[in-house]
């Protein structure tokens, strides 16, 4: 049977996805500008400090798990919408996929190092 | 097929679509997005320089922050998460319908632009060294 190949999910689960991935990333933004403003910021060690704080290093966690899930929903509709060829698409978001997964251990191993 | 189908434009005349502001700032999320996923390694990399503690990535931070490529690199990542923080917020208001009239849609378009870009400059000072 010829089926077009797409790849796409169709579903409230991405559109959701990505409503709540963004509401954490924009809510810990503006925990971080808060913060600078009250002067995180203002030496090398008191940034250290402010990440190395046990409820800030959830936050951030949560940032980066937030950033890369968004990012894969976002970037993975960039290809589905310009690329034609399903075989140079799929190639794509086992890229992106990888990449971000790697992004993320990268990440991750940074805060919780502190 | 049915007849919608067929009648689709089968190539756009990209350089004669004249887009609404609106439709501006959507594509510019859409860039703003792919710009900062390209250039994530850079943003974790000096994340990672920004907390060592070692006094080589110390210095290694201020070299590569003191860069004025990098430095304008940044400026574009600074205006890229401004517009896409900004418009994150319009696309979360017209999900509850708020501002989906066609003049309040047109006039939260013209407010992200112009927010984001008064917040780069604001920042993009302060990074620039002016104060």
């Amino acid at each position: 049977m010829q089926r077009l190949v797409v790849g796409a999910g169709y579903g409230l689960k991405d559109w959701l996805a990505q409503r709540v991935t963004g509401v954490v990333m924009a809510v810990f933004t503006l925990i971080i500008f808060a913060a600078a403003l009250g002067g995180a910021m203002s030496s090398r060690e008191a940034w250290q400090a402010f990440m190395a704080n046990g409820f800030i290093r959830f936050l951030s966690f949560l940032f980066i798990v937030s950033l890369c899930w968004h990012a894969w929903v976002g970037v993975r509709d960039i290809w589905m919408d310009y690329l034609n060829s399903a075989a140079l698409r799929l190639f794509l978001h086992v890229m992106t996929l990888l990449a971000l997964v790697g992004y993320a251990g990268w990440a991750i191993q940074i805060i919780w190092r502190l | 097929m049915s007849e919608m189908t067929k009648q689709r434009p089968k190539h756009l005349a990209l350089h004669e679509i004249r887009l609404p502001l609106a439709g501006f700032a959507s594509i510019l999320h859409r860039v703003s997005g792919a710009g900062l996923f390209l250039l994530l390694p850079l943003l974790i990399w000096l994340l990672q320089l920004s907390l060592g503690s070692t006094q080589s990535s110390a210095e290694m931070f201020a070299a590569v922050t003191g860069n004025w490529l990098v430095k304008l690199i940044l400026l574009g990542l600074l205006w890229a998460f401004f517009h896409h923080f900004c418009m994150g917020i319009r696309i979360l208001l017209i999900d509850v319908h708020v501002g989906v009239e066609k003049q309040q849609a047109h006039a939260s378009a013209m407010a992200v632009m112009v927010i984001s870009l008064a917040l780069t400059a604001i920042f993009g000072l302060k990074l620039l060294g002016a104060y």
